[in-house]
């Protein structure tokens, strides 16, 4: 097959600019390449654009999903005016998810910068200091919620026995719907931290040392160079930053459905879609148009993430 | 020790013990978690509902961990995840290898759109794609030996296919970025020697992507080994279910054992944390050319 395609190809680069020469291609190679390329497109497509268009155009129709295609009626934007109106569940689980968002934006981030800006640095231990720090990133927070769960228990929990408060009305951290969100983002931080730190320690690798010496030779103390030098050579990393948290703030579910499903206090907008698939309750007309708020959300953040990522490679 | 083992290299600063102090003190809070899991895995139920947890042992013993092997027939879930698992991983980088190479390798319009699309896609919160999703699946029949529910709902090729679409987006993206960085003039000259495209990307380009291949299949395992959503919506038959779901077997309805849940919960994150020990350097490596690139 290669043999055969060779003498075709030979002719090209004679005439042809190296760039065309590329796309030469014989056509055994062709196909073979239309394959490679089709196949993993195919898939991708069909299972998750495909879906993600399903759950827009869904979200104007009132279906049970029982009946076939020929049984959706049609309703235009009801659905959403039902759900900002009339569906109580909605803005408690909206306030859960901004809450979410901006306790993991400022917590991990903060203090995965910190860290990330103390280790950088020639310390004895550091990779063991590292190994500590990255470890509950390889848990799953499903998992991470079983773990929680046991330092949060009224009685027998940890906290409340180092807090001194286990034995008279002890403090139900997950059962009071007042804290209990407060309680698993700190449980989801404690995982998050570690991830938001390797980033940092990556990105300030790639910080020129060159550039912080000339600061601190024109007089520059550590906290100066930092915010002026270092921080500023960052952008790119604090814009991955904020696109997977703000990504990893829209996805939760596994950790509170552990706790408690995600009712009492734990609602959010990922458990509400799921409650119309496995819950009782199959509305598809519903669950796809809380989908798609949840998308609308989401796609303001990805579009800032290709464009910071592929503006260079269009430039190049 | 540790101020004197820095000691021998610079000379002792007090600045330098409050940073060792601050990073011990936030390392083991960082691992307490766990070792209170730990804790309370290795004793009986008997001695801590008569002392609480928050008391010293009577006893310290390894029967939680033998209990939830048994009880929660954990084998079988085990079995069940890595049959999941290790297929999801394997076509994940097949298929994401080859978009890479085509985009990375050749200078086609739709390169940058392709890898848009790619990158999109996996950033999409998994609840947008679900309900339609799991429509879809109930439609697609597939042969009785391949799933006895006769469509891809329940069963585990289904949740294998969602696993494997969703994350080609993130190896693509990755890989093609690191075959970018492999000279043209390799494959130029193994099409020179009349090697087919096949071959430029089986036996050239792919070698030289070991290093990336290898910290991809470490993130890939751990994300697909800890996948709770998919399989909790696409499975209905519990005996299906992958390990992180059935965790939950050990609680019961009305009485749990704590201990048991610890020492249930510790041994599904075994084979994450063995990775993640023996394999960080590709751990941290996949984490780090997926994000700081571009």
């Amino acid at each position: 097959m290669s043999e055969k395609t060779a003498p075709e190809e030979a002719p090209a680069p004679r005439v042809r600019s190296r760039r065309k020469k590329a796309t030469a291609l014989g056509g055994a190679d062709k196909l073979v390449l239309g394959l490679m390329l089709g196949i993993p497109t195919l898939i991708h497509v069909v299972l998750v654009w495909l879906p993600s268009l399903g759950s827009v155009a869904l979200s104007f129709s009132s279906w049970d999903g029982i009946g076939g295609f020929e049984d959706i009626q049609w309703v235009g934007f009801q659905n959403y005016v039902d759900i900002f109106t009339r569906y109580p569940r909605f803005w408690p689980a909206f306030q859960h998810n901004l809450i979410w968002l901006a306790f993991l934006l400022v917590i991990p981030t903060v203090a995965g910068l910190f860290l990330a800006v103390l280790l950088d640095r020639q310390i004895k231990f550091g990779r063991i200091y590292q190994s500590a720090l990255y470890l509950p990133m390889v848990l799953s927070l499903a998992l991470v919620g079983f773990i929680w769960q046991l330092i949060y228990q009224p009685e027998q929990g940890l906290l409340n026995n180092l807090l001194g408060t286990a034995d008279n009305n002890p403090t139900n951290w997950l059962g009071d719907p007042d804290i209990n969100l407060y309680a698993v983002l700190v449980a989801a931080a404690w995982r998050h931290t570690g991830y938001i730190m390797l980033l940092y320690l990556a990105g300030l690798k790639s910080v020129d040392p060159a550039l912080k010496e000339a600061a601190s030779l024109d007089g520059a103390n550590a906290f100066q160079t930092f915010t002026r030098v270092t921080f500023p050579v960052l952008k790119p990393v604090n814009i991955v930053v904020l696109v997977v948290t703000v990504i990893e703030a829209l996805r939760a579910f596994d950790i509170v459905y552990i706790i408690n499903k995600g009712r009492n206090g734990l609602e959010l907008l990922s458990v509400l879609v799921t409650d119309n698939i496995i819950g009782e309750s199959s509305r598809i007309g519903w669950g796809s148009a809380l989908a798609v708020i949840l998308l609308l959300i989401s796609l303001g953040f990805i579009i800032t993430y290709l464009y910071q990522v592929f503006s260079k490679e269009n430039r190049a | 020790m540790t101020t004197s083992l820095t000691a021998r290299k610079a000379p002792l600063r007090p600045g330098r013990v409050v940073l060792h102090v601050f990073l011990v003190l936030t390392c083991l809070m960082t691992l307490a978690p766990l070792l209170w899991a730990v804790y309370a895995s290795l004793r009986t139920y008997e001695d801590t509902a008569r002392n609480g947890y928050f008391s010293l042992p009577e006893s310290l013993t390894f029967e939680n961990f033998a209990n939830a092997w048994t009880t929660g027939d954990l084998p079988h879930y085990y079995i069940n995840t890595f049959v999941i698992t290790l297929p999801a991983v394997l076509l994940t980088l097949l298929l994401s290898s080859m978009v890479a190479f085509g985009v990375s390798r050749f200078s086609f319009k739709f390169n940058l759109g392709l890898l848009m699309l790619f990158t999109a896609g996996n950033l999409l919160p998994q609840q947008v794609i679900v309900t339609p999703l799991w429509r879809l699946y109930r439609l697609i029949e597939v042969p009785e030996w391949i799933s006895d529910s006769g469509s891809l709902i329940d069963s585990q090729l289904g949740v294998v296919m969602i696993h494997v679409a969703f994350q080609i987006g993130f190896c693509t993206f990755v890989l093609s970025n690191y075959m970018k960085t492999i000279p043209h003039e390799l494959t130029e000259a193994a099409r020179v020697d009349g090697a087919s495209v096949f071959r430029q990307y089986w036996q050239v380009i792919l070698p030289l992507c070991r290093p990336a291949l290898a910290a991809l299949a470490t993130l890939e395992f751990t994300w697909i080994y800890n996948d709770f959503l998919w399989a909790l919506v696409l499975i209905q038959t519990g005996d299906k279910m992958p390990i992180t779901s059935a965790l939950q077997n050990l609680r019961g309805t009305f009485f749990t054992d704590n201990n048991l849940v610890a020492a249930g919960s510790l041994l599904v994150a075994l084979p994450t944390l063995v990775v993640f020990f023996t394999l960080q350097k590709q751990f941290v490596g996949g984490l780090t050319l997926g994000s700081t690139k571009g």
